[in-house]
């Protein structure tokens, strides 16, 4: 518990943190800044989790173990993110969200 | 004290995330994010989850995003300019964002957590315990899947990212005869 | 009883023949399908003689009659305890005669093929289906029972209309063989009608317990009725429809002419000998039956073959192509046999018109295969149908000549040949049953006569015409089967034939009356004789003739206009009032209804198919408002 610092605080602010990767997601269109506002959101994740178990349930470590996890799954999503991208950027010249549209076919 | 440090901590997190949303030149942006990375970390510092703080420093800012900036510097130059984001674009994703915030941060002014009183468990013997622990409310098994999957991805981005000569090569050396 | 189970070989062979042929038919030499065909055929002419002379050479059972032999009958189709579909082989003596008339007239149309089909494209697939034709009519004429009957009934359809339509790509060829398969089909539809009543109410399909004279089979149908008849008279007729529809009865005769659009041998073998006398050998088969009905459906078979019998002769004076003439003279003969099966009684001296009408049967397949295997010989000599181009031809075919002069003779009932007798023995039936038949049968001997003199005289005497090269006579494969069938078409009338078939299976003695044999002879050479005077030299009578009857005339070359009213009905009343409708009904609203839909699939999809656009951010802004939506909806709408 941080003093002087109540839970709906900390919520609040992952919340903004979220909604701004949120954007940033939706109006990017460079796949490496998408993949940054992801991060962003985990981020805003990772502090829920961290900050219930703080102000919640201090007698056990889940939350922590949780956001732990979550850093290690990001990790793996980010490599293989970026050698995508890489691979993209060599078929394409580009890394450009709107030219890769090919999911659809 | 603690109060003063977490408003600076959030200050800090929500501006640089703004700005690293919002900058058209990536590197800054990514150099942003690396910020709002490394002030999240003193939030579990602030918070008593040293740990979890020292691998959020060096698992994400000092890896993930290192990894981030070397694919930009791959992929683009240092001095790239992003366009503008067109308007509707723009309008669209902000009115999205600008309705989920309010709608959330509303939300939470009216929701009412209740605490489970326990003796505060948050040292590293505690965290090691749970996690490598095979009993009731271990976490054995989800670590090593993680590590599993680690492994995986490890793999699967050697093979993705691997220039396909030997097959792009081969295929027509086959079909000449 | 044994001795006989090798008769199912006589169905089999040409079966396993046609298989042979028509599968490697194009990968063998054609010259040797022909001679496994014929080869096939000759076996099967050898066991029928075989069975024959073991079946009539053996001793008679003490009640005198000739029996039933039954060698094999496997179990098809057992449906339940009572309806039992057999498959067999039944030899009686009406299914021996008719065995040896398929066999001798399929023998010598396969030898004549060899020469008159030679190099003709399709060789090897015309031998292919005249096996599948004589396989059928082995199973049709050897049929234990009704159901088995309409099985093959339906395979000698099928083999008709490919041997029909066998030059495919004329496209009166392929219009003839539609033609003779859908109305025969019609047909067969009230014979599958009649089948199925009369099994209905007797409970059997098999010939033998039907034709028991004193069975208790067919009670139930006779006491049964349905307006004003018997159930049993009606399915009869029915069936007699059926057996109409094959054998070419007025008002179901428009197919066999057209038919004519096959190949010669195929109109000798199976428009003139075999198949078209299926009707009469249906009739036949259930004569018993027929007796037993009462005499109402025996006097709609009287009235139809006689009325056939004039009509078709009346148009057979007017036609112009050989083959057609043929045809009609057909149709004419086996009116005569219809009317004589349709004035017979059961038993003794009574049952004369069935066994005459079996005689005339065997007589007429002979002689009537004769002329069209000679009709085959004059058209492959001068390549015409046309009687208008040829004449004088006794010079170039003297064997053809010969031939078809016995087999005139034979037609025309000059004795001794052997048309003679039977038509002599249908025209004493007549007389003892029908005085107005027998007019009309009279009449008609005597414009057969004069019909068939017309197209001999025409064909070989007449005026010579200028001919492209020079009529040669044919190789011997072709005059060869002509010897054969004259030969029999001489000594055919000398048979015994009351011996061995009659009615209720009796021997019966034929005592011919000398002064019907007399009237017929008299009218017969009538004919001739007015036939010689109009054709034998070229002359203008003929077509003054023909004028002065102005539209009698008119009509009867124009067949009655017979195909119009049919081309009127189906088009003015099946086509404009029912199938019109009923093809607008499926195309506007079923169709449309169908249609409306996939339309309507169409135009949702092309419009909605730009959410897959395949940009993620799209799909994102998607999953967003659903979650914000379900946010709104359960949190500050249902206020969870």
């Amino acid at each position: 518990m941080i003093p002087g610092v109540s839970l709906i605080e900390i919520l609040t602010v992952s919340t903004l943190m979220f909604f701004i990767g949120v954007y940033g997601f939706l109006t990017r269109k460079n796949l490496i800044t998408i993949l940054m506002s992801l991060e962003l959101m985990l981020n805003g994740a990772a502090i829920n989790f961290v900050a219930f178990n703080k102000y919640l349930y201090p007698g056990q470590p889940n939350g922590q173990l949780f956001a732990l996890f979550l850093i290690a799954v990001a990790a793996c999503e980010v490599a293989l993110a970026i050698a995508i991208v890489i691979n993209l950027y060599r078929k394409i010249k580009a890394v450009d969200v709107e030219q890769v549209n090919t999911l659809k076919h | 004290m603690e109060k003063i440090i977490f408003y600076i901590l959030s200050a800090v997190i929500l501006s640089l995330s703004l700005m690293s949303v919002l900058s058209r030149k990536l590197l800054r942006s990514a150099v942003y994010l690396f910020g709002v990375l490394t002030a999240i970390a003193g939030f579990y510092f602030l918070i008593g989850y040293h740990f979890l703080g020292a691998v959020q420093l060096t698992v994400y800012a000092g890896g993930i995003v290192v990894l981030i900036i070397f694919s930009i510097l791959l992929t683009h130059d240092i001095d790239h300019q992003m366009p503008t984001p067109d308007w509707s674009r723009v309008a669209v994703a902000g009115a999205l964002c600008v309705a989920g915030a309010v709608m959330f941060v509303q939300l939470l002014q009216g929701s009412l957590f209740s605490r489970v009183e326990a003796p505060e468990q948050s040292d590293l013997n505690t965290v090691g315990n749970t996690l490598l622990n095979p009993g009731g409310g271990g976490y054995l098994l989800p670590f090593e899947v993680v590590s599993i999957l680690l492994l995986a991805v490890m793999i699967g981005a050697i093979v993705i990212a691997k220039q396909r000569h030997s097959v792009d090569d081969s295929s027509p050396e086959k079909q000449a005869p | 009883m044994e001795g006989y189970a090798y008769t199912i070989w006589i169905i089999l062979l040409p079966f396993l023949v046609f298989l042979v042929t028509g599968v490697l038919s194009l990968r063998i030499r054609p010259q040797l399908a022909g001679w496994i065909g014929t080869a096939g055929i000759l076996v099967t002419l050898v066991l029928s003689l075989l069975t024959a002379w073991n079946y009539f050479s053996a001793a008679l059972p003490a009640d005198g009659g000739w029996p039933t032999v039954i060698p094999v009958n496997y179990t098809w189709l057992r449906f339940s305890d009572t309806l039992v579909v057999h498959m067999g082989v039944l030899l009686d003596p009406i299914s021996i005669m008719m065995l040896l008339v398929v066999s001798i007239v399929s023998s010598m149309v396969h030898i004549y093929s060899l020469g008159y089909m030679k190099d003709e494209p399709g060789f090897a697939r015309y031998f292919a289906f005249l096996s599948l034709f004589s396989f059928s009519m082995y199973g049709l004429v050897l049929a234990t029972n009704l159901f088995q009957i309409y099985f093959f009934w339906e395979l000698v359809g099928v083999s008709s209309y490919l041997l029909i339509g066998f030059y495919y790509d004329r496209p009166s060829a392929v219009a003839a063989a539609k033609k003779a398969f859908i109305v025969t089909r019609f047909a067969d539809f009230g014979f599958l009608v009649g089948i199925l009543l009369l099994s209905w109410y007797s409970g059997t399909f098999d010939f033998l317990a039907l034709n028991n004279p004193d069975g208790a089979a067919i009670a139930g149908a006779a006491s049964a009725t349905f307006m004003g008849a018997s159930v049993l008279t009606w399915a009869l007729v029915l069936i007699f429809m059926g057996g109409a529809g094959k054998s070419a009865m007025f008002p179901l005769h428009i197919w066999l002419p057209d038919a004519m659009e096959g190949p010669t041998p195929v109109s000798a073998l199976i428009h003139a000998a075999t198949m078209v006398v299926a009707g009469v050998y249906l009739v036949a088969r259930l004569f018993p039956v027929y007796h037993m009905s009462g005499g109402a459906a025996l006097e709609v078979v009287a009235w139809t073959g006689a009325i056939t019998a004039l009509f078709a002769a009346l148009i057979a004076i007017t036609q112009e192509d050989i083959k057609r003439v043929l045809a009609y003279s057909t149709m004419s003969q086996i009116g005569y046999m219809m009317l004589s099966l349709g004035v017979s009684g059961y038993g003794g001296e009574e049952g004369l018109g069935y066994t005459a009408s079996m005689f005339h049967l065997f007589t007429h397949a002979m002689f009537k295969a004769l002329l069209f295997l000679g009709a085959g010989a004059v058209i492959h000599a001068v390549h015409s149908n046309v009687m208008g181009d040829m004449g004088g031809l006794r010079k170039y075919l003297p064997i053809t000549h010969a031939a078809f002069l016995v087999a005139c003779l034979a037609i025309a009932g000059i004795p001794p040949l052997s048309g003679f007798f039977s038509k002599d023995e249908i025209l004493a039936a007549a007389l003892h049953h029908n005085p107005a038949i027998y007019g009309i049968a009279l009449l008609v001997a005597g414009l057969t006569a004069l019909y068939m003199f017309r197209l001999y005289f025409r064909v070989f005497w007449g005026e010579e015409k200028a001919y492209a090269h020079k009529p040669h006579e044919a190789p011997l494969v072709m005059w060869g089967p002509l010897m054969v069938l004259a030969a029999l078409s001489v000594v055919g009338g000398f048979i015994p034939f009351g011996h061995y078939v009659s009615s209720d299976r009796q021997v019966m003695a034929m005592h011919p009356e000398m002064s019907i044999a007399v009237t017929a002879s008299v009218v017969s050479i009538a004919g001739i004789l007015l036939a010689m005077w109009l054709y034998r030299r070229p002359s203008a009578l003929p077509a003054q003739i023909a004028g002065s009857l102005g539209s009698l005339y008119q009509s009867a070359k124009n067949k009655f206009y017979i195909d119009e009213i049919y081309m009127g009905v189906t088009k003015k009343i099946l086509f404009a009032g029912i199938a019109t409708p009923v093809a607008w009904f499926d195309r506007h609203i079923v169709d449309g209804t169908m249609n409306a839909i996939a339309n309507l699939t169409a135009r949702i999809s092309s419009v909605i198919k730009g959410l897959q656009s395949g940009h993620v951010q799209q799909y994102a802004v998607g999953f967003v408002v659903g979650v914000l939506g379900l946010v709104v909806i359960f949190i500050y709408w249902l206020k969870f």
